[in-house]
């Protein structure tokens, strides 16, 4: 029987297997952030160790900056003593770190795969559920606790037992106005925010070949939020263009070596996987959620499930989620009233999303009451966006470009959503509270939420298209 | 170095029937700012827990007199969402030793594995009797035993085995470290980098 993709990157890293155990697995590539670093690193100190091979690693502070005035000292003195931890940390362990305010600076997630860091048919861990993102490149990628990323820095090894396998293929064109976003939204919709537990899911078929990497990172990126480890997509031509000439990506005799392997890593005709689920392009309609998971979204047309529909265990969690969100049973999502707009995160904060906000909201206004927040990924979007006066786009149309971070997505700097208020965002979570105490959170795309930003209200972004 | 010592725990529960709770709820993330991992007990479930002015709701579980003890039993997908371990640092911090759910989220398993907190998944069935137990007496016990692989309703005497990786079952009960076992055996990692061919 043959093997399938994952197999084949997971087998090759496998140091030893412990029986009845966990596997013991290479990590190639290790991203590090200010937040779930500090008591790895102190970890170290306390062993009295180094980091056993620092050139593997790359540092970047992401959770905690603010948006605006990063030439200025950060006013939270808990943020800022984080952000200082990971400079010193960094230092005493000989780590590549870029600090706020160096162009390669930006969400670990975003600047990984600009800079060549992230490649094809690598092990990469980040202490970050979204880490999920890399595995766009045919990579092994997948989010760790603190704990295991003391034992990279101190191994470069993490345990783990592994996951099943799950492949799911979408075939045909997506239509106008559908985007990467909504595929990823629908699948979640279709097997709830737990249906991918303990598997590792390959995502195959024409909908995801046609995708640009960006896009590919948004699909991956949103696989922790059914529950499963990772996602990957098979590397191609168009993983391999984007790859190629990026500062760390290999040069040369090397690249050529490394691109002849990476040919290689497809999922065999005669692979067998533990779930295998099959879903069409043309069912898939721009998405938005109504609850408190991303398991809980549907088409923008549709309304909010009736109370009748739903499975009797399932009842107490949405009827807790409607309460939060201050929604009725039955009701359209069409028309709800929009208080602030997000575009940004490790899911939607690169260049395309700007350029699909941008060119949206082209030649109109913002509507007078929404609050908008458009926060680039990383320093170079942010550049590349300048370059092609983006910026310039959103002022006329009433926005401005803010500076990089994780922003709203997780509300840990000023960027909060007020109580009680309700925000479209492209990022990855509508957890209670997640853009703030009493935020309430509406997941869609970066078309979804421009159309948004324009009325003021959820709208289909089709109509305007 | 060392995790506290897995034994028999035997204890009355706290009952949060409440599905898919995410690691956002068990710890809001404006309170992981810290540099540490001693304090977060205080701020488990906050925002269920505290109002905006800081007061207790007196209607969260945490906040009632009649719930107290080492085991959490909670809704299905318990811990999903975002892997900061301060999730399992703020449940172990607060007293918990014992998670009792019917499914758990994967990074949140490892977490909380990883610091001495024992994750016990349970069948729906049992984790349904398990909350009307409790429900019916707050003073109801569950005894897990680890060696065993056995969760038991004292009362009852109802009981379920559940699953747990013979490495990690040897690693909590002696208190072992994955880190001190990979340290253990760098020769073998320095040997897998020098024969890799890719």
């Amino acid at each position: 029987m043959g093997n399938t993709l994952f197999d084949k990157i997971w087998d090759a890293h496998v140091v030893t297997q412990i029986e009845g155990g966990p596997s013991v697995v290479y990590i190639d590539r290790h991203l590090v952030h200010e937040v779930t670093s500090p008591q790895a690193f102190a970890g170290l100190d306390k062993r009295g160790i180094k980091a056993f091979r620092p050139q593997n690693t790359v540092a970047t502070p992401d959770h905690n900056v603010p948006t605006v005035d990063q030439h200025i000292q950060i006013k939270d003195i808990l943020s800022r003593t984080q952000i200082e931890k990971l400079t010193e940390n960094t230092k005493n362990h000989g780590i590549n770190h870029y600090g706020l305010g160096h162009p390669y600076n930006g969400i670990v997630h975003v600047i990984g795969p600009e800079l060549g860091l992230t490649q094809p048919a690598m092990t990469i861990v980040c202490g970050d559920s979204h880490t999920s993102t890399h595995g766009a490149f045919g990579s092994v990628a997948f989010g760790i606790g603190t704990s295991e990323v003391e034992m990279v820095l101190a191994t470069q090894c993490i345990m783990q037992p592994k996951p099943k396998k799950m492949r799911i293929n979408v075939e045909g064109k997506l239509g106008k106005g559908v985007t990467a976003k909504d595929v990823i939204l629908y699948i979640i919709s279709k097997i709830s925010a737990s249906g991918g537990t303990g598997y590792f899911i390959e995502y195959a078929g024409s909908a995801f070949r046609n995708l640009s990497m960006e896009g590919r990172m948004t699909v991956c990126n949103m696989s922790i939020e059914m529950g499963a480890r990772g996602g990957l997509i098979a590397p191609d031509e168009v993983t391999f263009e984007y790859v190629k000439g990026r500062e760390f990506a290999p040069k040369g005799e090397e690249w050529e070596k490394k691109l002849a392997y990476w040919k290689t890593l497809k999922t065999d005709q005669d692979a067998k996987f533990d779930l295998e689920l099959n879903y069409s392009a043309a069912d898939i309609e721009p998405q938005i959620t109504y609850g408190t998971n991303p398991g809980m979204g549907l088409g923008i047309t549709q309304s909010i499930p009736a109370i009748d529909s739903i499975e009797e265990s399932n009842k107490i969690t949405f009827e807790k989620a409607l309460k939060y969100m201050g929604f009725e049973a039955g009701s359209p999502m069409i028309g709800k009233k929009v208080d602030y707009v997000f575009v940004g995160s490790c899911t939607n904060g690169r260049i395309e999303d700007l350029r699909a906000f941008a060119s949206f909201v082209k030649g109109k206004k913002k509507a007078k009451d929404v609050v908008a927040w458009i926060v680039p990924g990383s320093r170079q979007v942010e550049k590349q966006a300048l370059a092609e006066g983006i910026d310039q786009t959103l002022k006329a149309a009433g926005f401005e470009l803010r500076q990089p971070g994780c922003s709203a997505c997780l509300a840990m700097n000023d960027d909060k959503v007020p109580e009680g208020l309700y925000a479209v965002s492209t990022s990855n979570r509508n957890f209670e509270g997640r853009q703030g105490p009493g935020a309430r959170t509406l997941l869609a795309s970066p078309l979804t939420a421009a159309a948004a930003a324009i009325t003021g209200k959820v709208t289909d972004p089709r109509d305007f298209l | 170095m060392a995790i506290d010592k897995f034994t028999t725990v035997s204890s009355t529960v706290v009952p949060l029937p409440v599905e898919n709770v995410d690691t956002d709820q068990i710890i809001p993330a404006r309170f992981l700012k810290a540099t540490t991992r001693d304090g977060f007990g205080d701020n488990l479930f906050r925002d269920w827990r505290y109002d905006k002015s800081n007061q207790p709701i007196i209607n969260f579980v945490l906040n009632n007199a009649k719930y107290s003890g080492k085991i959490l039993a909670a809704g299905k997908n318990f811990g999903s969402g975002s892997s900061r371990e301060h999730a399992a640092w703020a449940i172990h911090d607060y007293g918990f030793k014992v998670v009792v759910s019917s499914f758990f989220a994967d990074i949140f398993k490892n977490n909380a594995l990883n610091n001495g907190v024992l994750p016990v998944q349970v069948s729906s069935g049992f984790l349904a009797k398990i909350f009307m137990e409790v429900e019916a007496d707050p003073k109801t016990e569950l005894e897990i035993s680890l060696e065993n692989q056995k969760i038991t309703i004292k009362k009852t005497g109802e009981s379920e085995s559940f699953e747990i990786n013979s490495y990690k079952k040897e690693c909590l009960i002696n208190g072992f470290d994955d880190i001190d076992y990979l340290l253990s055996i760098k020769d073998k990692i320095i040997a897998f980098e020098e024969n890799r061919k890719f």
